[in-house]
This record gives structure tokens, C-alpha cells and sequence, in this order.
């Protein structure tokens, strides 16, 4: 046990002498709340819009007045033709055109009926449904004040809305379990393939194996530091949202807590499996980091929704640990559920754990046989 | 010059003794094309209804119908309980509960306003808003339907109503994948030039064999020149296997021309593998430097607008991406190939890369010493 715990010691000294790793181990978690919560944001601001008025009259000032004093969108060129519509827009700077017909306002008071196109820039899907909703919201806010009548008058059901979990609508609640997730794949996996492969490249883990130390506490040792570094992490990312945007642990601490070990313990079992199936540091960078964190940013439904992908995409999931446990911080941070609701994704996390561990160890064991063979 | 060629062959011969690497440098973004694409979408389908219905009247049952007619919602459930559908949504069972109240055919029959009670399940922010966009036009379609309905008693008052008819231009049809392909290809390339040329560098010094170069005549440019080509090489082939596959499997449109986009593509690899080696300089492990590396990538890739547009960034954050260089070739790539755009439509975006990318190199070549 204490020589266990004088290798512990060493390798905690390992990471600490680098302030470089410290850094990053507290400021990548940090950074990346910091610019989900204040730089990420799918809100439609300041667009820039053009018009093609072809009739110029008060009615379309009017109308592209009251678009462009909406906060969401800002004035662009005044187009004088068809054509223009196109350079407008390659140019990148236009979002949006909005075209008035001729004898708008005329139409409009004559005939009870004018009409108005809006061209957006499709390139960006999002953007585009964004400004053409906002501007359809906008004209028919429009032509109901030209009525005078209320909101109601038109309206036969009038829905009312709750927003449950969420209900002023902030990006945080899908991001912080996001970025924990993100985070601990990435220290525990990446950082302790990286520490076991590099014993191995430099022959050092011969050097370890040939100590008195069990291959087991080896592992343990190298796996341990990582641990609860990942746990100070966790914390830290909880208390800075917490500070920073507010957001509350709806849920049972403890719970939260434990389940973020077992994620954490996963993550690590996954990180020696790599271990023993990369050759080189480089080989266990390209395959954590590629292959495990690309996959979890994108599939994992942190950032888009599973439900909204093909079905193919959801049986690919299905195999990503990640998805499982966003699934648990979601229940227990926001909703504030027990353990009854989660015992499934939990066990699931379990079951990952036991797998990537029993793999680990006969993947590891084959190799101190050859190892030996060769000497 | 021929100093250089023979340091580049060292270099290739370096790179591809690692046959796993050799292989991974193709094949992965091959996977990572195929998977990721298609996979990004912010497009909603099937959210997934529970209906509490307490009116049971003709009125509330086409509403319901009309619901299940589009093509967002499914009727998942329907029940008399509120508990029982508070419980589905707190189970993640249902992303929304609409509550149809008892009295809602009744007052509608009346011409009075008829209330609903919808409870969305909104962790996802930008979900709940869509669904409930939405919604609200199946509903503001069975208020017309009503109104034409009840026609004969509304007759008489005249409503001005302007049409609004729209049109997404470069994607009708809001194709998902024409969107996040050429900015996953500029993924792809910021990622080989960043991670593998930073390695490169670091390992030679781990492994001890950068003093072996450094003892030789050649000069601090031709060793940066040297470690640069390769790596721009292999990003230049990546692109032409990711744009392969855009074109025969997911059958993106390519507007604009080949050249400008490989331009573009060129100029970026460089300001990034110079970032790239200039960083390596202050690592001594390769881990370290993974770590930096790791910790630039995702502000590059997160600011990049990549997933969200930068206009909608505050706006220091826009004057940050001022010296990202994955903005530009967000910008660039997305440009060219969906909109057909020429060059002097990005010249400006060009000409701050090209500024970008001296200024990393320059920064690479000073701070690279012969006697570390």
C-alpha cells in the first residue's frame, strides 16, 4: 500500500510539475462554458437586410421601418433591380432581401391584398428559416395594427404556452452537461492513454513492470491522479455555472456526484483500453481525440438533438457512453429527478464500464506475455 | 532548394513509417465525412405529442387530427391525466403536452377565443422555440379553417392582408448538408495541419533527433519550409477525398470554382500549420502540446461560425475572429461552393488570410531556435 502510494505520489508530481497540463486541464472546461454561454448563440441579431422596393410609397417605408427598428435585423443597400439581388447576397454581408411589388401601398388599400417576397440566404439554413419567420411574424404584426384590431380579435384558439425546466429559454441548460460530458471524455480518456502509452514508448513501462508493483497498481496508480482531477473539474464546472449563469442543481447533489464517478471511472476504463491498443502516443491521440471526441460533440446530443437526426445516426449513438450520461446530468441537474428515473442510463454506464475494463485486461495481459517472450 | 526537397523527403519518409498514421491521415476523414455530415441538422421532425383532451368535442378532436397531419408531430400518447402527462414529459417520453380544457369546442361554436394549455419540455432552448413555432401554425391553419367556416357570420369586414411568400436562395430546400459540408471540410484540414505538424515537431524533439538537425547547415526557414510542405500536402489531398464525397454521396452543389476554394484552402493550411509549428515551439512533450493545440482548436472551431452565425456573436467576439483564421475559411468555403462566389467577392477575406498566414509563419521562423 504505501508503495502504491509513493507511485501515486510520482505521478501526481508528473502533472504538476507542468503547468502547462494544469492550465489546460482547468482552462479548456472554463473556456468552453465561458464561450457556450457568451459567444455561441443561435439567436437571429443584426442581420443585415436589403430592399427591393419597387414601389416606394409610405406603406413599404412604413413596413421596412418597423422590420429594421425589430432589434433583429439592420439596414442594408437600398436594391434597384433584380439583378442586384445576387451580388447582395453572394456578398455575404446580406442575410436577407425583401421585395415590395409595384403599387404596394395602392394594392394594399384598394384591393385588400398586396403582396411581398423575402429572399434569404439558404447557405445557412438556420439563419434563413430564422429571418423569413421574424419577418412574416413582423408583416402580420403589420397589416393587424393597420386594422386596429387586437391580437385576439383574429384568433379563434389562443394557446398558452409553459416552458417546462427552462423557462426563460437559455442556452445553458443544454450546454453545461454538454461541456462536463465533453470534458471528462476528454482528460480521462485522452490523458490517461496518453500517460500509459508514453511509459510504453519511451520503454519506461518496462522499467515500471519489472519493479515490485503489480501491473494493477500500476494502472490504478497512473489512473488514480486523473481521477480526482476530473472531479475537481466537475465541481469547478458546476460552481462556475452556477456563478456565472445562474443555473441551479435542481437534483440531488450526491447523486449528481456519484453518477459523475461512475462517468468519470468509464471514462478512465476507456482510456486504458485505448492504451492498450495504441502503439504510440500519436496513434492514442488520433484515436481519442478523433475518434471519441468529434463523435461525442456531434452525436452525442449535446449540441443537435439525437431525435432530429436519421435513424441511422440514432443506433449509432445508441453504442456512445456519452449519450447516456447527458442523458442523466439533463434528469438530475435540470429536471431534478431521482434515481429511479436514470437507474436504466446508469446501468447501461455500468455495463460500458465492465466491458472497457475486462477488455483492458486481457488485451494487457497478452502484451506482457509477448513482452516476455521477446527478452 | 534542393536543401529543402531532400528535408521534405525525410519528412514524407518520416510521416508514413507509421503505418497506422499512414493510414488514419486518409481514412478518418473519409469516417468523419460520412458520419458527421449528414449527421448535423437542426432540422425538427417527430416532436413527439402527448394530448390531454377534456372537451371531447368535434372542435377538439380536428384539432387533434390536424396535429397528427403534419408532419412535425406525432400523438404519441393520450390521456385524461395531467399527472400522468406531466410524468411522460418528465420522463422524456413526450416533448410536449397540449391540454385541450373542457368548454373549448363550446366557445369556439361561439366565436369566442378557445384556450390551450401547451407544456413544452424546453432543456433545449432552441428546440422548445422551434416546436412552438410550429405549432402555432398548425393552429393559426385551423383558425383560418374556422374562420372560413364560420364565414356567413364574419362576412362584412374586409381585412387588408399582405402575403408573404418566401424563398431560400443557394438551398431551397434547406438542405442541412449543403450547409455543414464545407464547413466540416475546413474542420477536417484545420485539424490534420494542427494536430499532425505540431506532433511532428514535438516528437522529433522528445525523441532527441531535432539536435541531429539542428547541428547541420541547414538554415531556421528551410527546416520551417520543410515541416510546412508535406503537411500542406496531405491537407490539399484530404480536401480533394472530402470534396469527393460531397459530390458522390451527398451530391453537393459546387457553384464556384475549384481553384478559388483550393486557393483559399491553401493559404488557410499554411496560417494554420505555421500556428501550429510556433506553438510546438513552447511545448517539450507531446502531450503538452496536444493540450495546447486541443485548447486553440475548439475556440477556432467554436468562433468559427461553423454552427452558429458570427453576426449573432457579441461583438468582441467578432473582433476576436478578426485573427481566426477557421473563420475565413468557413466563410470562403461556404461562399464558393453553395452561392458561386468569384473572387473578388472573398478578395477581402483572402487578403486577411494571407496576412494571417505570414504573420503565424513569420512568428514560427523567429521563434524556432538552432540551439535548443
Amino acid at each position: 500500500m504505501k508503495r502504491f502510494l509513493g507511485f501515486v505520489k510520482k505521478e501526481f508530481l508528473h502533472i504538476f510539475r507542468d503547468y502547462r497540463t494544469l492550465i489546460i486541464l482547468f482552462g479548456i472546461p472554463a473556456v468552453q462554458i465561458l464561450l457556450f454561454g457568451f459567444v455561441v448563440s443561435m439567436d437571429l441579431k443584426n442581420a443585415q437586410i436589403a430592399f427591393l422596393d419597387l414601389s416606394k410609397d409610405e406603406m413599404t417605408q412604413k413596413i421596412s421601418d418597423k422590420i429594421c427598428s425589430s432589434g433583429f435585423f439592420r439596414r442594408g443597400d437600398n436594391l434597384l433591380s433584380f439583378k442586384d439581388i445576387d451580388k447582395a447576397l453572394r456578398g455575404n454581408e446580406t442575410k436577407a432581401v425583401i421585395i415590395f411589388e409595384k403599387n404596394f401601398g395602392q394594392k394594399l388599400i384598394g384591393e385588400g391584398k398586396a403582396s411581398l417576397s423575402v429572399i434569404t440566404d439558404g447557405s445557412e439554413p438556420n439563419m434563413a428559416t430564422l429571418a423569413t419567420n421574424y419577418v412574416t411574424a413582423i408583416i402580420n404584426d403589420f397589416s393587424r395594427e393597420l386594422t386596429g384590431l387586437s391580437a385576439g380579435g383574429t384568433l379563434l384558439v389562443q394557446p398558452e404556452v409553459r416552458m417546462f425546466y427552462n423557462p426563460s429559454l437559455q442556452g445553458q441548460f443544454m450546454f453545461v452537461p454538454g461541456v462536463i460530458t465533453l470534458i471528462m471524455i476528454l482528460i480521462c480518456a485522452l490523458m490517461t492513454s496518453i500517460t500509459i502509452t508514453r511509459e510504453k514508448e519511451f520503454g519506461t513501462m518496462e522499467v515500471l513492470l519489472v519493479s515490485p508493483l503489480k501491473p494493477v497498481q500500476i494502472i490504478l496508480g497512473k489512473v488514480l491522479p486523473y481521477f480526482i482531477l476530473s472531479f475537481l473539474d466537475v465541481i469547478m464546472i458546476l460552481l462556475l455555472s452556477w456563478f456565472v449563469f445562474g443555473l441551479p442543481i435542481k437534483g440531488n447533489l450526491i447523486l449528481l456526484l456519484a453518477e459523475s464517478m461512475l462517468y468519470i471511472l468509464m471514462s478512465l476504463s476507456l482510456g486504458i483500453l485505448i492504451s492498450t491498443v495504441a502503439k504510440t502516443m500519436q496513434q492514442a491521440i488520433f484515436i481519442s481525440l478523433v475518434g471519441m471526441m468529434l463523435p461525442t460533440i456531434l452525436l452525442s446530443g449535446f449540441i443537435f438533438p439525437i431525435e432530429n437526426m436519421a435513424k441511422i445516426y440514432g443506433w449509432v449513438s445508441a453504442v456512445l457512453p456519452p449519450r447516456y450520461f447527458i442523458v442523466i446530468l439533463k434528469n438530475v441537474m435540470i429536471k431534478g429527478t431521482g434515481f429511479l428515473y436514470v437507474w436504466k442510463e446508469t446501468l447501461i454506464l455500468m455495463i460500458f464500464t465492465a466491458i472497457f475494463i475486462g477488455l483492458s485486461i486481457r488485451n494487457f495481459k497478452i502484451r506482457l506475455q509477448s513482452e516476455g517472450g521477446r527478452r | 532548394m534542393r536543401t529543402i526537397l531532400y528535408l521534405i523527403r525525410k519528412e514524407f519518409i518520416q510521416i508514413f513509417r507509421d503505418k497506422f498514421i499512414g493510414r488514419a491521415i486518409f481514412g478518418v476523414p473519409i469516417i468523419q465525412m460520412l458520419i458527421l455530415v449528414p449527421a448535423v441538422t437542426f432540422e425538427i421532425r417527430n416532436v413527439n405529442l402527448c394530448i390531454v383532451d377534456r372537451d371531447l368535442t368535434t372542435e377538439s378532436r380536428e384539432l387533434v387530427s390536424q396535429l397528427e397531419g403534419s408532419s412535425f408531430f406525432k400523438v404519441r400518447f393520450s390521456t385524461f391525466s395531467e399527472q400522468e402527462a406531466n410524468n411522460l414529459l418528465h420522463r422524456d417520453q413526450c416533448d410536449m403536452i397540449i391540454q385541450i380544457p373542457s368548454g373549448f369546442g363550446k366557445e369556439i361554436g361561439n366565436g369566442k377565443p378557445g384556450k390551450l394549455l401547451v407544456s413544452a419540455d424546453a432543456i433545449n432552448a432552441a428546440n422548445a422555440q422551434l416546436s412552438w413555432a410550429y405549432l402555432n401554425g398548425v393552429i393559426r391553419d385551423y383558425n383560418q379553417k374556422r374562420v372560413a367556416l364560420n364565414g356567413v357570420r364574419m362576412a362584412g369586414t374586409v381585412v387588408p392582408r399582405i402575403e408573404v411568400t418566401s424563398r431560400y436562395w443557394y438551398n431551397e430546400m434547406l438542405n442541412y448538408n449543403h450547409y455543414m459540408l464545407p464547413g466540416v471540410l475546413g474542420i477536417l484540414v484545420l485539424a490534420i495541419g494542427f494536430i499532425l505538424a505540431g506532433l511532428n515537431l514535438v516528437k522529433e524533439k522528445e525523441s532527441g533527433t531535432i539536435e541531429q538537425i539542428n547541428v547541420t547547415p541547414v538554415k531556421k526557414h528551410h527546416f520551417i519550409i520543410a515541416k510546412m510542405v508535406p503537411f500542406l500536402i496531405i491537407g490539399l489531398i484530404d480536401l480533394t477525398v472530402g470534396l469527393t464525397i460531397g459530390k458522390l454521396v451527398f451530391d453537393i452543389p459546387f457553384e464556384g470554382s475549384i481553384a478559388l476554394l483550393f486557393l483559399g484552402s491553401s493559404i488557410f493550411m499554411i496560417a494554420v500549420l505555421g500556428l501550429a509549428l510556433f506553438l510546438s515551439t513552447f511545448s517539450n512533450t507531446q502531450q503538452q502540446y496536444m493540450f495546447t493545440a486541443f485548447f486553440f482548436m475548439i475556440i477556432f472551431i467554436l468562433m468559427s461560425g461553423i454552427f452558429t452565425p458570427i453576426e449573432s456573436m457579441p461583438l468582441w467576439a467578432q473582433k476576436i475572429d478578426l485573427i481566426n483564421p477557421a473563420a475565413y475559411v468557413m466563410r470562403i468555403n461556404r461562399m464558393v461552393m453553395l452561392k458561386g462566389s468569384t473572387f473578388q467577392d472573398i478578395s477581402r477575406d483572402i487578403y486577411a488570410l494571407i496576412l494571417i498566414a505570414a504573420g503565424f509563419t513569420l512568428l514560427a521562423v523567429n521563434r524556432y531556435r538552432k540551439t535548443a
